[in-house]
């Protein structure tokens, strides 16, 4: 129970303007500008508007200051600015077999049509901290460029060359169309939940989380041994169908990252062993979320593959429960405001109990004694 | 391992779709893409006498991005994005719409004058393929970024056939 306290106004009002002189920082040091951190430090972008749920890289920068660089208090407030804005329309779905690749990288064929693109990468780089970026003045690297751009359309890895041998599960319902697409930000999530609901879940679940949901799953706790098939990142064109126009227009394009995982399946008694997917989708850059997201995935199938469950990540209702920060972090931090009278009453129930059991105590003890005094001595 | 491509499965975009409209989805695209600067100017320079008024407003709001499992299975909603609409009217009735990633009210509006130009004669074609020629040289230009980017992989020679 809550109970309103008055009496904080001026200190809470004084405490925003130390926050804002805090957020400032020096003022011998160059303020920051938002597309300074919307263009230097696109990952954490990244990071918040696919948490965030909206896709938007310049309120992505602002919640991003706002939040002196805490990227869920960033989270947050994309969360809340996006309830203020009406919903136009439900895009087509994307194209991610017509992506404009950035990068675009398997796992399981060296050679592929395409080619492995490794784009802008941190692999390989030697994690050694880079010292000429503290240093003002040094002129960064450009890139090279290549005689010939990539390859217009490149083949998916899962669908177009292992399908092929009929190695690897079809997507069920792939043509289902009329089916009504789950949207736990209108509805409230029911369990058991269909895998729709568990993608939008993961895509906009909190990046550690998963990640360590995923990890967890090669470690042993879920049955889902797995290869990266396919990782491409880049840019889709995004359409919507107005019902004033009646037709499919494309509105701009929008970075998304893409993980399809092979796990291994051993057959049943009505189908040959073949390969199974798991699948990530996420917005912008973002690898790490993308694999771990389709880890969880797979795992999640267990019901769907008549797999036992066996780990946390399998566990659809504790992965999807847990997994949104902020929610999580509502409730965990909301144990730090004021519970005064909450607490009132345990102090009370805590005083009492403690004179109970004192009272009990004193009571055995006289009976003790009494007792002690109406036995005969020992001998001695 | 080498791996072989399948053959390519079927669009699912409709074919039927008539030329008029394809040619007002293809400059409706050019427009999403080109920045307000660039419009107004344009705008200003050559059909500052244009009359019109709005039909609707620039407003801001949302579309629900959505996905496949597996690119090519279920439907799922990602996640949203910022989009902006305006609709207007030019003086001889012909409507122009525009739908905008991101929330940029001048872009829209004049993406939406510039939908009516070309659907009532075609006035900003020139304008339109310059827009879209530049666009395409920024893609290709990036995408021979990325090119540069492709591992070649050779086998060394072990010598145990010798």
């Amino acid at each position: 129970m809550y109970v309103a306290v008055k009496g904080g106004e001026r200190a809470i009002n004084n405490a925003h303007r130390l926050l804002a002189e805090k957020r400032r920082g020096d003022r011998d040091v160059a303020e920051i500008e938002t597309s300074q951190i919307e263009q230097q430090l696109s990952l954490s972008v990244t990071r918040v508007m696919a948490e965030g749920s909206l896709y938007d890289r310049d309120l992505a920068a602002l919640a991003i200051k706002q939040g002196r660089g805490d990227l869920i208090e960033a989270i947050f407030l994309m969360r809340a600015y996006r309830t203020t804005l009406p919903r136009f329309a439900f895009s087509k779905p994307v194209k991610t077999a017509e992506m404009d690749i950035a990068r675009r990288i398997s796992a399981t064929f060296k050679d592929l049509p395409g080619g492995q693109i490794l784009g802008p990468t941190f692999d390989y780089t030697h994690r050694l901290l880079d010292f000429t970026l503290m240093a003002n003045g040094e002129e960064p690297a450009t890139a090279h460029t290549a005689d010939h751009p990539v390859d217009e359309t490149m083949p998916r890895v899962l669908d177009d060359l292992l399908n092929y041998e009929g190695l690897i599960q079809d997507e069920p319902n792939p043509t289902n169309d009329d089916a009504p697409v789950a949207d736990l930000t209108r509805e409230a999530v029911k369990f058991p939940a269909d895998r729709d609901l568990r993608l939008q879940n993961l895509a906009r679940g909190d990046e550690g989380f998963v990640l360590a949901l995923g990890y967890s799953t090669q470690r042993g706790y879920a049955n889902s041994h797995a290869f990266v098939g396919e990782i491409r990142y880049g840019s889709v064109a995004v359409e919507i169908e107005p019902e004033e126009l009646g037709f499919a227009i494309d509105i701009g394009d929008i970075e998304l990252t893409e993980c399809e995982t092979v796990n291994k399946f051993k057959g049943s008694k009505t189908k040959l062993p073949q390969f199974t997917r798991g699948y990530g989708l996420v917005f912008g850059q973002n690898e790490r979320k993308s694999i771990s997201m389709a880890l969880v995935d797979r795992a999640m199938r267990a019901r769907e593959m008549g797999e036992q469950v066996m780990g946390p990540a399998q566990d659809e209702e504790f992965v999807m429960e847990h997994s949104d920060n902020v929610q999580a972090t509502g409730f965990v931090e909301h144990i730090k405001l004021p519970h005064y009278v909450d607490f009132q009453g345990e102090l009370e129930l805590v005083r009492r109990m403690r004179a109970e059991v004192l009272e009990r105590l004193a009571k055995a003890d006289a009976a003790d004694a009494k007792n002690a005094r109406s036995q005969p001595e020992a001998a001695e | 391992m080498t791996a072989q491509p399948a053959p390519q499965s079927g669009s699912d975009q409709g074919s039927n779709i008539n030329p008029a409209t394809q040619a007002r989805q293809r400059w409706m695209a050019v427009l999403a893409r080109t920045d307000h600067a660039i419009l107004e100017q344009e705008w200003q320079n050559h059909f500052a006498d244009v009359q019109w008024s709005h039909l609707r407003e620039p407003q801001i709001g949302m579309v629900m991005v959505r996905g496949r499992a597996g690119g090519a299975g279920q439907r799922f909603n990602l996640g949203e994005m910022t989009v902006t609409r305006c609709a207007i009217t030019l003086s001889d009735g012909t409507v122009g719409h525009a739908y905008v990633k991101g929330r940029d009210r001048i872009q829209a509006q004049y993406a939406a004058l510039f939908d009516a130009i070309m659907q009532r004669d075609d006035a900003a074609s020139d304008f339109i393929e310059t827009l879209a020629n530049r666009q395409a040289e920024a893609k290709r230009e990036n995408a021979r970024k990325v090119a540069a980017t492709k591992v070649d992989f050779f086998t060394l020679v072990r010598g145990e056939d010798e």
